[in-house]
Formats: structure tokens, C-alpha cells, sequence
């Protein structure tokens, strides 16, 4: 029935929403939806280890781990998030061997997928590490000592107290950036990967329907941008603790 | 008993720390000029090696690095060019829709708040796709036509987001000021324009500048994405370049020399916008 209606709204009004009505198209939209679904949850994932591990070694007593950290996180702060795409898709991708994809072919050791998934991981980690590092300054020094004096190890201390004190705090901020993080990577379209704005370009360029697929493109993703919202405003409820609200 | 069943205290609320900036970004970064070095050096070496790896071919990496790096600057000038372009319309698109979004009239707040909403969620790329492709090449008006070129064209794409972001900063900031303010301006009549102009503004104004610098460097760095929409700028330089030059190990210092330039820009703006963020913070 919606395939009828835009079968109808294309033969009398001239709005070619082709995703809607021709199997093609959606399937091509539909695989596009899910790349970026599936780089989404990946970089997400990672993007949030990345920041636990960034900011562990940030507070550790290693020097080394200090320096790492802060040169990791000024480095992909305050550079193009497209150029280090670029950089590790075409630069660094030129330094590791190939293997064969079995059928005689070469084909290289990581996919412009992983690729895009690992430059958006760097990416957002970096914001991360500052965005935990941010949530575990605002513990209560008197609550870290407390656990001190009854002996936690720092593990212990991160894993039971501080960590799920931060995470509570930061979590408008984390919102902030996993948004940005969706928005991001659109970027993966520069080095060909197959997701919704790849799909949506192929389609609207076959079809010449740009300004139906651009309008369909914008409340895709501002769509994605929702359900992420509504899943964190879930997990922050479920999260909250009564009575403790700053 | 099951935790979520009470709404005692289970644990007192602490102090949170000053407001974080609508950037979200604002907290106490570990800034120092260290990572710079570990850059150059980084840089340096990638570079010898590829001179190092070039030496049977003849010409050396850096001889060839050094034949396009002006021609990698001047996109990169190109790059600020734009993002100057693209500040200058955002902000001032930006501030009317963010005084729009504290309206009284509830229909002209709510559709800048829509606006405001819909153009920041959406992905900069896809509002880059959608000012190249849907705005015209040329607009006539009164007899007079205009001409909008490709460059005129992300300009316009770029200061969407932009006004977007800078409407939200200009509500957050007009927010955080003290009811007590408007109040009293009222009790001294005022009128609504100049509260906001004489009283409301002048003090918001420092709470809005970091994260709109913070703004700004993440349109610098938004710019290059002008090279997938096909504008000549460092991206697509360093792109043609590395394809003219065909050696595969010049690809690493290429990129880093270009990764650097935006580094050496965008570095002094966050420093600087941290700088404030702490001074502004003592104060507020």
C-alpha cells in the first residue's frame, strides 16, 4: 500500500521517492541504512573502550601512558576528522601486505569498512578520554580517599566507585559526542564505503532524483540521531540512582 | 528490597563542577606543547625514511615534498578563506534565529527551535550535498543576476550547520543569565529590545565565546569536506599531488604535512578557548 502511494505521488505529482515503491532502490538504501547502522555500533563500542583505556593511562603513574594519551587526544582533536581518514585509508593502508581473497585476487588486509570504523573510533575516543576524564574529576576527592583508606586497589576503585560515579555525571556530554560521532560518519562516503549517503548518491544518480533522496537522507539521519537519544535517555533513566541528582 | 523502590537519598549529592559549555567539550584539557614536538618529530620521520626508501629512484622525498607544499598551502589558505566566509554568514544567520528561539511569540520560537534542531542533527556532509545540488548556479532577481559559484555555494552549505550551533550557543547563553536580570530591567523599564540588547547580551557574551570559537575550529576542520564535493582545496591538492607524483612512500609525509597545518591552526584556537573557558569560569 505505501508502494502504491508513492507509485501514485510519482505519476501525478512528479515526487519520485523511489526508495519507496522500486525493490532496487530500497534494497541499495536499506544495505546503505545498515553499513552505517553497523559502523555506528562499532565506532560507538570502541570509541567508548578507547576513552576508558585513554583515560586509565591518563591518570596512571606511567609517564609514558601520560604522554601517549595527551599527544593521542590533541592529535585527533585538532585535526580534520576527513584528512585522517584519508591518512589511514590511502596513507597507512599502503604499508600493509595483502592477502588473498580466495579467489586468486589480492585484496587488502583491512576494508574501507574497518577503515572508517577504526579512523571514527580514534576519532571519537579522543573526545572521550576527555569527556571521562572530565565526569571523574568531579567525584569527590573525600569519596576516592574513603575507598582508599578501605584498601580498593586502583582497579577496584575505578571499576566500583569512580566509573559508575563519572559515567552518571558525563553522560549529557557522551550524548553530545556519540551524536556527533553518527553524524560523522557520512565522512566514509570520500573513500567509497557503501553506506547511507553512498547508497543514497548511487540512487539519485540513476534515478535523477535529488532533491526527493536529500530530503529522504536528512530525516534518515536525523531519524538515527533519535533512536540513539532515545536509547541513552533509556540507559540514563535506568541508571539513575533515587534520590541523587546533581 | 529492590534498589529502585525508594526515593531516599542513597547518596548526597555533590557540588557539580562549573557548567559545561554547550560545546560539551569545555572540560580542563591537558594542553602542552610536548605533543607538538612528538608531531614534528613524527613527521621528520616518516620523512626520512622515505627518503631513505627513495634513493634508487632518484629524486629525494623531501625535494618533491618541497615542490608541492606551496601548492598544498595555498589550499589550505584556501580552506581558511572559506571558514572565514562560512563563521561570518553562520553567525549572523545564526544570532537571528537564536534571538528568534526567545521570542515571545510562540510560533516564531518554536519553528527557530525546529530550525535550530533539524540543521544541527543533520550531518554537515549531507547539508554540504544539499546546497551544491539543490541551490542554483545563478539566481535572478529584479533583472540582476547572481551569480553563485561552486565556492559560493558551500559556503552557504557550511554556514548552515554553523547557524544551526550558533543559535543554540546564543539561547544557551541568554538562559544561563539570572531571571533576577530580566527583572530588574523590566522593574527599571526597559523594554524587551533593549534588556536584550543593553543588558542581557553584553553579559552573556562571554559565556558564549568559548564555545563559539570552539565553533569555529570545528568548521576549519569541517572545510576540507569541500574536496568531496569536488572545490579544489589542501585535501584534494595533497590528493592530486600524491596521484601526479606516484610514490607510494610519500603518502605518510604528504598526509602528515598536511594533518600538521590544520594542527598548527587549530591548536592555538583551543588553547586559546580553554584559556578563556578557565578565566571566564572564576568569574561567572
Amino acid at each position: 500500500m505505501i508502494a502504491s502511494f508513492f507509485q501514485w505521488l510519482n505519476d501525478t505529482q512528479g515526487l519520485n521517492f523511489s526508495v519507496f515503491y522500486d525493490a532496487f532502490d530500497r534494497s541499495r538504501f536499506l544495505t546503505g541504512l545498515w553499513t552505517t547502522t553497523y559502523i555506528c555500533v562499532v565506532s560507538i563500542i570502541a570509541s567508548m573502550a578507547l576513552g576508558l583505556i585513554g583515560v586509565w593511562l591518563a591518570g596512571g603513574s606511567s609517564r609514558l601512558g601520560r604522554l601517549v594519551v595527551r599527544v593521542y587526544v590533541q592529535f585527533f582533536r585538532n585535526t580534520p576528522p576527513l584528512v585522517q581518514l584519508s591518512f589511514f585509508y590511502f596513507a597507512v593502508a599502503s604499508l600493509l601486505p595483502t592477502v588473498s581473497d580466495g579467489f586468486g585476487g589480492q585484496s587488502p588486509l583491512v576494508s574501507g569498512t574497518g577503515w572508517a570504523i577504526i579512523a571514527f573510533s580514534l576519532f571519537a575516543g579522543a573526545f572521550n578520554v576527555e569527556i571521562f576524564r572530565a565526569g571523574i574529576e568531579a567525584v569527590p576527592s573525600t569519596t576516592v580517599e574513603a575507598a582508599e583508606s578501605l584498601g580498593y586497589t586502583r582497579l577496584q576503585l575505578y571499576l566500583h566507585v569512580v566509573l559508575p560515579l563519572a559515567f552518571r555525571i558525563c553522560l549529557p556530554a557522551l550524548n553530545n559526542n556519540l551524536i556527533n560521532l553518527v553524524k560523522t560518519t557520512t565522512l566514509a562516503y570520500a573513500i567509497g564505503v557503501p553506506e547511507l549517503l553512498y547508497a543514497a548518491s548511487q540512487i539519485w544518480s540513476e534515478v535523477f532524483n535529488v532533491r526527493e533522496m536529500m530530503n529522504v537522507l536528512l530525516v534518515t539521519y536525523v531519524g538515527l540521531v533519535a533512536v540513539l537519544v532515545w536509547i541513552m535517555g533509556r540507559w540514563e533513566r535506568s541508571m539513575r540512582i533515587p534520590g541523587y541528582s546533581t | 528490597m529492590r534498589s529502585g523502590s525508594t526515593d531516599l537519598p542513597v547518596l548526597k549529592p555533590f557540588r557539580a563542577p562549573a557548567p559545561i559549555a554547550p560545546s560539551g567539550f569545555a572540560a580542563p584539557v591537558m594542553l602542552s606543547s610536548g605533543t607538538l614536538a612528538v608531531f614534528v618529530i613524527l613527521f621528520g620521520a616518516s620523512l626520512a625514511l622515505a627518503q631513505v626508501a627513495a634513493r634508487p629512484a632518484g629524486e629525494g622525498a623531501v625535494t618533491v615534498l618541497l615542490r608541492w607544499a606551496p601548492l598544498i598551502f595555498q589550499g589550505f589558505l584556501f580552506n581558511i578563506l572559506i571558514s572565514f566566509l562560512s563563521m561570518a554568514l553562520g553567525t549572523v544567520v545564526g544570532v537571528l534565529v537564536g534571538i528568534a528561539q526567545v521570542s515571545l511569540l510562540a510560533p516564531v520560537r518554536k519553528t527557530a527551535w525546529g530550525v535550530t534542531q533539524f540543521f544541527r542533527n543533520a550531518p554537515w556532509l549531507v547539508l554540504l550535498f544539499y546546497a551544491m545540488f539543490l541551490l542554483p548556479f545563478e539566481f535572478r532577481m529584479f533583472g540582476i543576476t547572481i551569480a553563485f559559484p561552486a565556492w559560493v555555494k558551500a559556503v552557504i552549505g557550511l554556514a548552515l550547520p554553523v547557524a544551526a550551533n550558533v543559535s543554540e550557543i546564543l539561547r544557551g547563553g541568554i538562559k544561563s543569565i539570572p531571571a533576577g536580570q530580566w527583572e530588574s530591567a523590566d522593574a527599571l523599564a526597559f523594554t524587551r529590545a533593549q534588556t536584550l540588547w543593553m543588558i542581557i547580551l553584553p553579559q552573556a557574551f562571554k559565556r558564549m565565546l568559548p564555545p563559539w570559537m570552539n565553533l569555529y575550529a570545528i568548521l576549519t576542520m569541517a572545510t576540507t569536506l569541500i574536496s568531496v564535493v569536488g572545490i579544489q582545496d589542501a585535501l584534494s591538492v595533497t590528493r592530486a599531488a600524491l596521484i601526479a607524483e606516484s610514490r607510494p612512500e610519500l603518502m605518510i609525509p604528504m598526509y602528515l604535512l598536511l594533518l600538521l597545518m590544520f594542527f598548527a591552526y587549530c591548536y592555538p584556537i583551543a588553547r586559546a578557548t580553554l584559556a578563556l573557558e578557565r578565566r571566564f569560569n572564576v568569574k561567572a
